[in-house]
């Protein structure tokens, strides 16, 4: 099967008087990993579900390929779902339930039956049914436990097994809603490594649905970051950090978080930030208050720079995280992020000048959407 | 004291447990002794002469002990099948499907849980009698088709089935009914070994409805069975009487013991009692 294109336009969902989606339009390109990533309840698991079929939209279309399906089954779209709790059958052994979704599909009802079903079945549908399960088998690595209950699996021999039950049937789509959150840590990092490799291969398209913007950042081709019922911004891991579209992307991306900074533009288009003239201009239309972001790696220590109160520095390693407040302003916290041996630089009252590169700075509307700047030409160079 | 922490609450359910057991041990027994002694209050196990044998063969052959046990087992398994095939069905949609008027239907089973069935025999009985039904097996099973107690008890068990295994069934191309059957009644068989218990035991035990329903001593159920027998011998035998209840009794208990570990699983998974 050929990796497919996944379209969904106009989609609106509400349960009673909430709007859970409004108006989403999303394409999926084929063989692509694209990730659906927002807070929880930002309605990216019921776009998912109505990809799969599971919810119907209150009006828009769904289409896989060229195929409008909309109105159709979730056996029939052809697509393959792997859920957070992974959803094996319980009473069948991994074996049976990898074969399950082949079974359903190739054998009638009657050679579906537990003790009939044996005696009429075609034997070469079963035998490609086995050769099926074992290679899904082997390309997960399971190939020890066909015989086994969930039950008696681990979390990630489970996740394993839930893979493989999807990938059986090469689908024209994955569809993942938070695979991983079940697992711990270190297995969900390894876990995410093989994702990614599992998509390399297959060259299938997967969509994935996570609150974890590392997993998103770390394994999708292109993310959706979703927030209340809307797709923020639509974008590869590199544009969404480094261009965020809106203020609510620019926070749910990156660790540590981006520092928002309160900022004023004024009549003439200049960005007056913490009682001085910023070296960048805007249009003057966007006069008024407006948000300033930057990143934690963007800052800094230098004589000249904003007042920082530190309050304590953690080291990772390489990496050292100074944390403080705003000298001005103790509701506006701020994070440095440098490296361990740099200076911290902090003066006899625990103060820390710092400076950012103004072309890296991101200035957002009171909107929340992102205002484009642009920076006079000597400062640039 | 460890031992004492350990043991009594052993000690207080068996003090529990004579009552309970005493009409049994009784009925028993009775049942082995010889007419003089029936009405000795001595609990002593040993009587001074032994009349088993007598007794249970004028239970057994006195009347067609055999005929009663099968009219038993066939209306008992009857309306178990009955209850079975439209409880689940209900059960699964009132549980996991979506559609207006659920809730108000669920109210409504459990509002129906409140009608005795001594409120329904009135109407039920002119019903078939009209229909011409009367002295037939089926008047014995039918108003019992329905047990709204059975959708009640796998609604509860049902609810707590994963929905993302139902949904996965949806997408591998599970039909509702293959789901309802083949995955979540199979997640359920412990309420569905405690329902049969309560059922089997209810009907097999009713006395009330077959004496209404049915003259014919053919198709008596075993306690129809019993009074029958009871009149037939002008009750005076106290011995073969009890022997003949033993005799019904059993299978009961049988019954319950093969089923006692998912009955007791059936009844603490779905909070009922």
């Amino acid at each position: 099967m050929q990796p497919q294109s996944l379209q969904l336009s106009g989609i609106r969902k509400g349960f009673g008087a909430d709007d859970v989606l409004k108006e989403i339009d999303l394409s999926v390109r084929p063989g692509e990993f694209l990730s659906l990533v927002g807070m929880s309840g930002c309605g990216k698991s019921t776009l998912l579900r109505i990809m799969a079929g599971l919810e119907t939209p209150d009006s828009g279309t769904v289409s896989i390929g060229s195929r409008d399906v909309t109105n159709v089954d979730p056996s029939d779209r052809d697509l393959a779902m792997v859920f957070q709790s992974y959803a094996l059958y319980p009473h069948m052994s991994v074996r049976q339930n990898i074969a399950t979704p082949l079974r359903m599909r190739n054998l009638s009802l009657g050679a579906r039956l537990p003790l009939i079903g044996r005696m009429t079945a075609k034997a070469s549908v079963l035998s490609k049914i086995d050769a099926a399960v074992n290679e899904a088998a082997d390309v997960l690595q399971i190939g020890h436990l066909l015989d086994r209950k969930p039950a008696q699996l681990s979390g990630g021999q489970r996740q394993r097994v839930a893979l493989a039950r999807a990938l059986v049937r090469s689908p024209a789509a994955f569809l993942m809603d938070e695979p991983l959150s079940n697992l711990d840590a270190k297995l969900r990092a390894h876990m995410r490594e093989e994702l990614s490799g599992l998509h390399r291969r297959l060259g299938a398209t997967f969509i994935y649905v996570t609150h974890d913007q590392i997993e998103a950042m770390t394994m999708s081709d292109r993310i959706a970051l979703m927030s209340s019922g809307r797709i923020e911004q639509l974008g590869t891991p590199d544009e969404l950090y480094q261009q965020p579209a809106t203020v609510t992307v620019a926070r749910f991306i990156g660790t540590p978080s981006i520092n928002l900074l309160p900022v004023e533009i004024d009549a003439s288009g200049r960005v007056m930030a913490l009682g001085r003239p910023l070296g960048v201009s805007v249009p003057a239309r966007y006069a008024g208050p407006a948000m300033l972001g930057i990143r934690a790696e963007d800052l800094r220590p230098a004589a000249g720079g904003f007042a920082v109160k530190v309050l304590r520095s953690e080291t990772y390693g390489a990496d050292r995280y100074v944390t403080g407040h705003l000298a001005d302003d103790q509701a506006v916290c701020i994070v440095m992020r440098q490296a361990a041996g740099d200076p911290i630089a902090v003066n006899g009252e625990g103060l820390s000048h710092l400076v950012f590169p103004e072309q890296r700075a991101h200035l957002f509307g009171a909107d929340g959407n992102r205002i484009e700047t642009t920076v006079p030409a000597r400062i640039a160079i | 004291m460890v031992l004492l922490r350990k043991y009594l609450p052993h000690l207080v359910l068996a003090l529990g447990a004579i009552p309970m057991l005493l009409p049994f041990y009784w009925m028993l027994l009775t049942s082995f002794r010889s007419p003089a002694e029936i009405f000795d209050v001595s609990l002593w196990p040993i009587p001074k002469n032994f009349d088993a044998v007598e007794n249970y063969a004028r239970a057994a052959g006195q009347v067609p002990m055999a005929r009663f046990m099968l009219n038993g087992v066939i209306v008992c398994l009857g309306i178990l099948i009955a209850q079975v095939l439209t409880a689940v069905p209900a059960a699964y949609a009132l549980a996991k499907l979506r559609f207006p008027a659920r809730k108000l239907m669920l109210s409504l089973v459990i509002a129906a849980l409140c009608i005795p069935m001594q409120a329904l025999a009135l109407p039920l009985y002119v019903g078939l009698a009209k229909t011409d039904l009367l002295n037939t097996y089926f008047a014995m099973m039918s108003p019992f088709f329905l047990s709204v107690f059975a959708i009640f008890l796998f609604h509860q068990s049902f609810r707590s089935y994963p929905d993302e295994i139902i949904e996965a069934a949806r997408i591998d191309g599970f039909s509702e009914m293959e789901i309802c059957w083949g995955l979540v009644l199979r997640g359920s068989l412990p309420s569905l070994a405690a329902f049969a218990v309560f059922s089997l035991v209810a009907h097999w035990n009713d006395l009330y409805w077959p004496m209404i329903v049915v003259t014919d001593t053919n198709l008596a159920p075993p306690p129809l069975g019993m009074l029958f027998f009871s009149d037939v011998e002008s009750g005076a035998n106290y011995g073969a009487l009890m022997a003949g209840a033993t005799i019904i009794t059993a299978p009961m208990v049988v019954c319950f013991l093969f089923a006692r570990k998912h009955f007791i699983a059936g009844l603490t998974m779905t909070g009922v009692k």
